[in-house]
């Protein structure tokens, strides 16, 4: 390899980076795994790298080690990190301690969990600046507050004067940006900024951060498994997998004409092809104007909501965080008793509250949670989750049920020695295709999907909406599919209801709600989901006609 | 499944410790050389081939008073303890899961007990009412239980939000699935350790009530019966007081090695098989 050392404009210069973890298996001695194989890469000032990959592909390490951070007992055992023609990884404790916050800065995935909530916006903005003493604290806040304006922030004067739980969310998020860019350094590392946000409020922060990548001249690494999101901000990607490089180029070629098969995997993951069916004649469940609230019907989260579900047909409810979506979902379980209106039931209707409900109905309505880890009890096996509504609700026993327990987990696409583990012994993909397994176990008519693939990897989502879409067409079952992606929307829904701060605003077969004239906020929320295009964050921007909620 | 040999030196320490406790408390008849209440030599007689602990304060071996002493202890702690965590545990969870007027009723009414001194509301019911067995554990147990019931509630409060315990509601589960299937298992972690402190407590405000003379009566003693009796001779450089001191200590070291061990097991979310 040639010394790239006298190269101008090179700002970053990762050569062969090993990165290796201990495991501690129980009952094993300790052994040392690689998380990172030899991964180079370069990266010029001002250029934005987009590094993607799946969960445990090791983005996030390769981000972190570019300020020599191994995060959770990670050691960084080879390579060498080059950071301003110096290597940074030989400069010890007090080298990172003048790089880290001053050269380097960090914005993180969770920005309500990375704010300390017991300070003020601003003092936590300007700290790094301070503590490296590039400027006093009136500049800095002065510095802040420009920052603040070029992020399009609310009242960029005086929001800093705030505590984190005072903003929403995407707004958060782009605090955290301004206190990256506030100390001016020369290279950001963004680990997945949007992944956390709804897609209307992602936009935002998007155009954001990208302006201020562009007016500032940082460079950075953009950190995503979302290949739409980084297609808008990087001018290179390069796409890792098992810690080791998959592909590198130029972002046009890597979305375009990707040469490995399994970027192109990743490129065209989007797309299930899925014929909508005519409702039929008669809706074995129909909800009519139900209006449900928190605390005492003050706070009206679901308005006068009438939709109706066809057996073995999917109804997709859209819409951003707070829009009464899940809430809907529990109106319907019987968690949260309706005020108003009724749910009918193959021609009766439900009892209001869950206690009120013989067996047999609740046999009939099972759910899928968002989060698969919290939805199953970790203290059972997976055959006693499984095998739990089975015994419960069809009295099966001993090898009747264990025999069930194996069809199930063989529907699911998972072996039968899957049976004795513990959900913590599972993959997150796993994990979800028990919760799937455990609903199927009851015979229902209607599972009720609440985000069930939003907390996983593209690849492995796609995975489990084949299989709900292969279990619809053998079991004949219904479901109710609560998501904020219209991406999953389109792949799975043969109706959709579209939801606003608690009402639905367009609700109908698929190809009509999602065909023209769009209302205003079926508009906006189509218009936000990221397409794997150069240049359609400007368009989407530019075209918008109503500003999201959350902002 | 239990493997000896990965059993840590630590934890074996205290199960060997502990096996001994309870053996010599299960066969002191057997075991003991000399009767409870048999006088057999000179007032606190040092340690000798013949009296290996010496003799107390009315010329009994030691070594054998040490033995049934441990039998007494040890029945009441134990069972006390065992009261303590069923009452405890079982309405704590119980108040988490019904919430509502149940929860409020049972939480003041634990507040009410409590906010009085464990050691002065025991000293006065067990004045008040006749001094037996059965009074003492009753009283120990449902005293300690309040404590137990706070812990409980708390833990259980967390995982009654669960979505897995939601899950089971919508199932249609009664509430006794959901308390003993679902949420016991997730909070046997900070009850056991918690068991392997209240236990030691009960032997602690056991020996305090018997210092006091209101716990177990003479000629029975249990180990802080017998500081008592033998608290005299410690002016005197005899070392006799020292000795069940000196056990109570050891057997509460030896129970919580135990406790840390299983907690490290319980702790195991992959079966504890790895």
């Amino acid at each position: 390899m040639a010394d790239t050392k006298a190269k101008p404009g090179l700002l970053l210069d990762i050569r062969n980076l090993r990165i290796e973890a201990t495991v501690f298996p129980p009952g094993e001695p300790p052994k040392n795994i690689v998380l990172v194989h030899d991964v180079s890469l370069t990266l010029e000032k001002g250029k934005v790298l987009g590094l993607i990959g799946e969960s445990g592909a090791g983005k996030s390490t390769i981000g972190l080690s570019s300020m020599g951070y191994g995060r959770g007992g990670v050691r960084i055992t080879g390579g060498e990190v080059i950071l301003n023609g110096r290597d940074i990884l030989k400069g010890g404790k007090d080298g990172f301690r003048k790089l880290r916050g001053r050269e380097v800065c960090y914005v993180a995935q969770s920005a309500a969990a990375a704010f300390n909530p017991a300070h003020r916006l601003m003092d936590q903005v300007v700290e790094a600046t301070l503590l490296h003493g590039t400027a006093t604290r009136a500049e800095a806040e002065k510095r802040a507050v420009a920052l603040f304006k070029k992020l399009s922030l609310p009242n960029p004067e005086t929001i800093g004067e705030r505590f984190p739980h005072q903003v929403s969310g995407g707004q958060l998020q782009r605090v955290m940006t301004a206190m990256a860019l506030c100390s001016e350094p020369d290279l950001i590392v963004f680990d997945e900024p949007t992944t956390a946000l709804d897609v209307t409020t992602q936009i935002d922060v998007l155009a954001a951060i990208k302006d201020a990548i562009r007016d500032t001249h940082v460079a950075a690494l953009y950190i995503t498994h979302d290949l739409a999101v980084v297609a808008q901000v990087s001018d290179e990607i390069m796409v890792l997998r098992h810690g080791r490089l998959v592909e590198w180029g130029g972002t046009r070629q890597i979305i375009k004409e990707p040469r490995q098969e399994y970027t192109n995997a990743l490129v065209s993951v989007h797309e299930i092809e899925h014929a909508e069916q005519k409702p039929g004649t008669a809706p074995f469940l129909s909800v009519k104007n139900i209006t449900a609230a928190y605390g005492g019907s003050h706070i009206k989260v679901l308005k006068n909501v009438s939709v109706d579900i066809y057996p073995g047909q999917t109804l997709a409810v859209v819409g951003e965080s707070g829009s009464g979506k899940s809430t809907l979902a529990r109106a319907i379980t019987g968690l949260l008793p309706p005020e108003q209106g009724t749910v009918t039931f193959d021609g009766r209707p439900l009892a209001n509250r869950l206690a009120d409900r013989p067996k047999e109905d609740l046999r009939q309505l099972q759910m899928i949670y968002q989060m698969a880890d919290v939805a199953m009890n970790p203290r059972q096996t997976v055959g006693t989750i499984i095998g739990r509504p089975l015994e419960f609700y069809f009295g099966m026993r001993g090898r009747e049920r264990d025999k069930r327990v194996a069809e199930l987990l063989d529907k699911i696409e998972m072996g039968k020695g899957f049976s004795d583990r513990y959900p913590a012994e599972l993959s997150g993909g796993q994990k979800q295709r028990v919760c799937i397994a455990r609903s199927l176990a009851a015979k229902p008519k209607l599972i009720i999907c609440d985000e069930v693939t939003s907390a996983l990897d593209p690849l492995v989502a796609n995975g489990i909406l084949k299989l709900l879409l292969d279990l619809q067409k053998e079991e004949n079952v219904a479901y109710l599919f609560i998501t904020h992606d219209l991406a999953t929307v389109k792949s799975i829904a043969d109706s959709i209801a579209v939801m606003y701060r608690g009402e639905v605003v367009r609700y109908g077969p698929k190809s009509k709600v999602l065909a023209p004239p769009f209302d205003a906020y079926t508009d906006l929320l189509l218009s936000s989901v990221p397409e794997m295009e150069i240049g359609w964050l400007e368009k989407a921007i530019k075209g918008r006609r109503m500003a999201s909620a959350g902002n | 499944m239990l493997d000896i040999k990965r059993i840590p030196i630590p934890a074996l320490i205290g199960i060997i410790l502990t096996t001994l406790f309870v053996l010599a408390a299960v066969f002191a008849p057997w075991i003991a050389p000399h009767g409870n209440g048999e006088i057999v030599g000179d007032v606190w007689e040092p340690m000798s081939a013949a009296h290996l602990l010496g003799t107390d304060n009315l010329g009994r071996d030691l070594l054998s008073r040490m033995i049934y002493g441990a039998r007494i202890t040890l029945f009441i702690a134990v069972l006390a303890t065992a009261l303590s965590f069923s009452l405890g545990a079982i309405l704590g969870f119980s108040a988490a899961v019904f919430g509502g007027w149940f929860d409020t009723l049972l939480s003041r009414l634990v507040d009410l007990l409590m906010s009085i001194p464990t050691l002065i509301m025991g000293l006065v019911v067990l004045s008040v009412l006749p001094t037996n067995l059965v009074t003492l554990i009753l009283v120990m147990g449902i005293l300690d239980s309040t404590r137990v019931y706070r812990l409980s509630r708390a833990v259980a409060v967390d995982i009654n939000v669960m979505d897995y315990v939601e899950a089971a509601k919508l199932r249609g589960e009664g509430s006794g699935w959901i308390i003993f299937r679902e949420i016991l298992p997730n909070a046997l972690s900070p009850l056991v350790s918690e068991l392997g402190l209240r236990f030691i407590y009960a032997v602690l405000f056991l020996s305090t009530l018997s210092f006091l003379g209101l716990g177990v009566q003479p000629p029975d003693a249990d180990w802080g019966g017998m500081v008592k009796e033998n608290k005299d001779g410690i002016v005197f450089g005899i070392a006799a007081a020292l000795i069940p001191a000196a056990a109570i200590a050891l057997l509460a070291i030896s129970v919580n090695l135990v406790a840390d061990w299983v907690l490290n097991r319980t702790t195991s979310l992959k079966g504890g098989r790895g």
